[in-house]
């Protein structure tokens, strides 16, 4: 890295996209206003299941300002129904899903029709005509109910609810339970939450008949997925589509996938052939957007006689929803859990056991965190019961089973392969700062004046997958990320990141390795990033990559067009290259001496390259690409405490504090990796104490608004300190490794054993997620019983 | 008097970010609608349109209300402001130098009407607790920070602001 970088790299540079945002001048789909645009509403599915007969829009299309509206068979006649398929997972079948429903629809709030109007209160009010005939069918809610043998079909076309089964067995755990001197059991019911982004999906299609150009501004994050999936189903080529990503409201994964209801929109402006927007509406989020997290898990620890772990057994259920959501499949939740239960420690044997079950409820998808959340929970429960089984101290049992580390990947005992882990440094750091001691001995104390006081801690890692997580699976989504420099003929750099930005500060981040690679100061980069004619081809935002992916090759490029100006300074000034550094957009030779300007050697390359004595003059537009090739994922891993109080009166858990130690490698910007934990962290809470999407037996989501969907509130939520240890990844040149996830990932974990450690004088163990005061309230009384561990919420609904 | 039928425009009249305005509105429209749809002030957001999340705040004749519950009609001869007229006054510079500077926004989307709260909360009480600060953000969500640096932004603006009132 040139010498001036280093203070750029490891700054808290302020977000130049941030100015916008706070005059009110932010930029988002529904802020587009398209010449001849019209609006879409949806019809929408009341049942959670049913057979449609007739769709009869006939008065629909005669209302005030309404352009056109289509039923799902009319959309059928221009749009494909896809289907998600995984090719190494042969076994997973999911039904073919049109982008509306035609004679099944197999969730309540399936779109059924689309009305395109001149306003959208015309197009809402039209819909009151629409006629269709329902007949409503039986409908499946709970993942365990759906596996039963004599369950409903979820869709018609289904053989079976079971989407997916499989499997991971290393050594010998039978054994290891027959043998045992300790087992320790828990059963786990994680909740169905969805992303809840404060902006709704929200898309503005336009098709040029006379150009057969489709353009799409959409909030996502994954243009390049979304271009193909539009080609794709409207028999149009990729190069046809154009997919620009304006400012993003929030995306959380949410924004991850196909949705039925946009492609529908983008099928309805190639019919109508006048741009179209559609914003989801709060209600109509809740029922279509993706859900994620319902999961039901049984898990088992085994200790040998030395108090060391000998085996574990995990048995998981995931709710996948009607459909495996598209293109990426709903697997990803409970595939990430089994194999990365038990990923921070090592041990002998592991069984792993995942299905996935069809639901009458949305398609379940990508959530921060993406099944990781659920590992950790898991792994950090049983280590805390297992640690109180022999009577050890938690963190103490931690530090007697964390992997060694290694500078050579590792592969854990479910066969993930890991990089270089830090978790023993990290928990140092966290006792010393959050005074793990003093705490344990004023939760002693207090518990003697009737206080009930717990510490919770969740180790964890992150994983940033690369091309191998799709690609083979016959997914077409890039697994790389790619960044374009072009040096103008001012000196100042013009960048283009297939890294999409909403928030998080990738743009700035992704500048900051720039001008500090090549030597030009932070302002005079200016990066673009979401817009699939710009930029190079690359992923987008998913997975923490954009740092240790997108970052990386940026880096690539920095350093390439540095190579390159160097090339033709050196030739004009007729000396050796390597002689050569720039520093703040000055050129030095070895002694120091300035000998020119960046902006000098750019004007002359852009406006008098015959000036150059070289053959060939280096181009000073220069792109690079990044994926590791030597391990499948880059892993980054950290450790998180949190202080709760449980009023055992009432219920009620509050929080007092958060720690997060975290190791995401190199840290370029300080203040956003920073922010990155604690947003994380804070949606994590969000779903261990207030969220949770509750259904009836019959498939009704009874809580699907935001005043009845809870979410955390600045009251409710604590000052979390952040700290790191930094173990540059040794798989890229920058070392970044991923952080967007972190908090989120280890968050359940720590807050589940947090309130159980609060429990446990009291015999009491939670079993549900989210943590509601009636929850602990039944928790409690059925330990005072003798009912301990399974508490029946079936009056609450699936 | 006629009952107003569906497709009726009603004439009002008031003061938008310190202008006098004259426009037409349907009776049912609301504030926020009329704002991004008709006015283009697109800073005001809708996120949740019952009156929860705090993303269409607005102020109006000197309170801060959801601009998603309060019909259009109803600002007739009132004075409103929204996030770009606050910004156009200069009024709250301040607390968006220290937004930027501290990260407290990633997506932006609740930001306009978090920086409407602050600016209510810091002209009632000039030296809020953090504590307080975080009871009087509790009509806004932010999905993306968790709050704590949108609370420490807010802290230093109360303290700056004392410390100039002093100085």
């Amino acid at each position: 890295m040139a010498k001036s970088s280093d203070s750029l790299i490891g700054k808290s540079v302020a977000r130049p996209q941030a100015e916008r945002a706070v005059a009110g001048r932010g930029y988002y789909t529904d802020d587009i206003a398209a010449a001849g645009m019209a609006h879409a509403v949806f019809l929408r599915s009341p049942h959670a299941h049913a057979r449609i007969g007739r769709v009869d829009l006939e008065a629909v299309r005669s209302a005030p300002g309404v352009i056109a509206a289509f039923s799902g068979a009319d959309l059928a006649k221009i749009c494909k129904p896809w289907q998600t398929r995984l090719a190494l997972m042969p076994g997973h079948y999911s039904a073919a899903q049109p982008p509306m429903a035609i004679d099944e629809s197999c969730w309540q709030g399936e779109a059924v029709a689309i009305v395109v109007a001149e306003s959208r209160a015309q197009a809402e009010d039209s819909l009151e005509l629409a006629q269709v005939e329902w007949e409503s069918l039986p409908a499946v809610v709970d993942p365990e109910a759906a596996l039963a043998q004599d369950a409903p079909l979820v869709h018609g076309d289904l053989q079976s609810n079971l989407a997916i089964d499989h499997r991971i067995e290393k050594g010998d755990t039978a054994a290891a339970f027959s043998h045992a001197a300790t087992i320790v059991e828990h059963r786990f019911h994680f909740g169905r939450q969805t992303g809840v982004t404060l902006e709704p999906r929200s898309i503005l299609a336009a098709f040029d008949r006379r150009t057969e150009l489709l353009t799409v501004y959409q909030s996502t994050q994954v243009p390049f997925q979304m271009r193909e999936v539009y080609a794709e189903q409207l028999g149009l080529n990729p190069d046809q589509v154009r997919v620009i990503v304006p400012d993003v409201g929030g995306a959380f994964g949410l924004k991850l996938h196909a949705y039925a209801d946009e492609i529908a929109v983008v099928a309805a402006a190639m019919l109508v052939g006048r741009p179209i927007r559609f914003t989801a509406d709060r209600l109509e989020s809740f029922v279509s957007d993706s859900h994620a997290r319902e999961a039901i898990a049984t898990a088992r620890m085994a200790l040998g006689k030395d108090g060391m772990i000998t085996g574990v057994e995990v048995d998981l259920i995931g709710g996948f929803g009607a459909y495996s959501i598209y293109p990426r499949s709903s697997v990803g939740e409970i595939m990430q859990t089994i194999q990365l239960v038990g990923a921070c420690y090592e041990f002998s044997a592991y069984r792993g056991r995942m299905r996935g079950a069809y639901q009458n409820k949305p398609p379940s998808g990508a959530y921060r965190g993406v099944g990781e959340p659920l590992a950790m929970a898991i792994t950090e429960q049983m280590i805390e019961f297992a640690a109180a089984a022999i009577g050890m101290d938690p963190l103490e049992f931690r530090r007697r089973h964390y992997r060694k580390t290694s500078r050579e990947p590792t592969t854990t005992t479910a066969g993930v392969v890991l990089e270089d882990l830090s978790l023993q440094v990290c928990q140092q750091k966290l006792i010393e700062h959050m005074d793990y001691h003093e705490l344990r001995r004023e939760q002693t104390s207090l518990r003697h004046q009737g206080i009930y006081r717990g510490i919770g801690l969740s180790a964890f890692i992150e994983m940033s997958a690369g091309p191998s997580l799709y690609g083979p699976q016959g997914v077409r989504i890039a697994g790389h990320e790619s960044c374009r420099l072009r040096l103008e003929g001012s000196g100042r750099i013009q960048a283009f990141s297939s890294s999409t930005d909403q928030g998080q500060g990738i743009a700035t981040g992704i500048s900051q390795v720039i001008a500090a690679e090549f030597g030009i100061p932070f302002e005079a980069v200016r990066i673009t990033c979401g817009d699939t004619n710009l930029t190079p081809y690359g992923s987008g935002a998913w997975a923490s990559r954009g740092m240790s992916y997108g970052g990386e090759a940026a880096l690539l490029a920095a350093r390439q067009l540095r190579a390159n100006v160097l090339a033709i300074a050196a030739s004009l000034l007729q000396v050796n290259a390597a002689d050569l550094h720039i520093e703040n957009g000055i050129v030095y030779d070895a002694a120091g001496v300035e000998q020119t300007t960046v902006a000098n050697v750019a004007a002359t390359a852009c406006y008098s390259p015959h000036q150059i004595p070289l053959s060939t003059v280096p181009p000073l537009e220069v792109q690079e690409r990044f994926f590791a090739k030597n391990v499948p994922y880059l892993s980054g891993n950290g450790i998180q405490a949190a202080l709760v109080e449980v009023d055992i009166g009432t219920g009620l858990v509050s929080l007092l504090k958060c720690w997060v130690v975290d190791d995401c490698g190199r840290v370029i910007n300080p203040q956003l990796v920073d922010e990155q934990i604690r947003g994380g962290l804070v949606q994590a809470i969000g779903g261990a104490l207030y969220e949770r999407c509750i259904y009836s037996e019959d498939g009704q989501l009874l809580n699907g608004t935001l005043a009845d969907y809870l979410l955390p509130m600045a009251g409710e939520m604590p000052d979390i300190d952040v700290f790191h240890v930094s173990t540059p990844t040794f798989s890229t040149q920058l070392g970044a490794k991923g952080v967007g996830e972190a908090g989120t990932i280890g968050g359940l974990g720590c807050i589940w054993t947090a309130v159980n450690d609060a429990l446990r004088p009291l015999g009491a163990r939670v079993t549900h997620q989210p943590f509601t005061p009636e929850h602990v309230l039944d928790c409690i009384a059925a330990a005072s019983s003798g009912k301990q561990s399974e508490t029946d919420r079936s009056a609450l609904g699936g | 008097m006629r009952r107003a039928e569906r497709g009726d425009l009603v004439a009002i009249a008031f003061h938008l970010n310190r202008r006098p305005i004259q426009i037409s509105v349907a009776p049912r429209c609301h504030l926020a609608d009329m704002l991004r749809e008709q006015l283009l002030l697109t800073g005001t957001h809708l996120s949740c349109e019952h009156g929860v999340c705090g993303a269409c705040n607005v102020m109006v004749n000197g309170v801060v209300i959801r601009a998603c519950l309060m019909l259009a009609v109803q600002v007739d001869g009132a004075e409103v402001l929204t996030i770009e007229g606050l910004t156009a006054d200069g009024l709250i510079a301040d607390l968006q130098r220290a937004f930027v500077a501290r990260n407290a926004l990633q997506c932006g989307f609740c930001t306009p009407g978090m920086l409407m709260t602050a600016h209510e909360l810091l002209a009632r009480q000039p030296a809020p607790s953090r504590e307080e600060i975080r009871i009087a953000l509790s009509g806004n969500y932010c999905r993306c920070t968790g709050y704590h640096a949108i609370v420490d932004a807010i802290e230093t603006v109360a303290s700056q602001r004392r410390g100039a009132a002093v100085g």
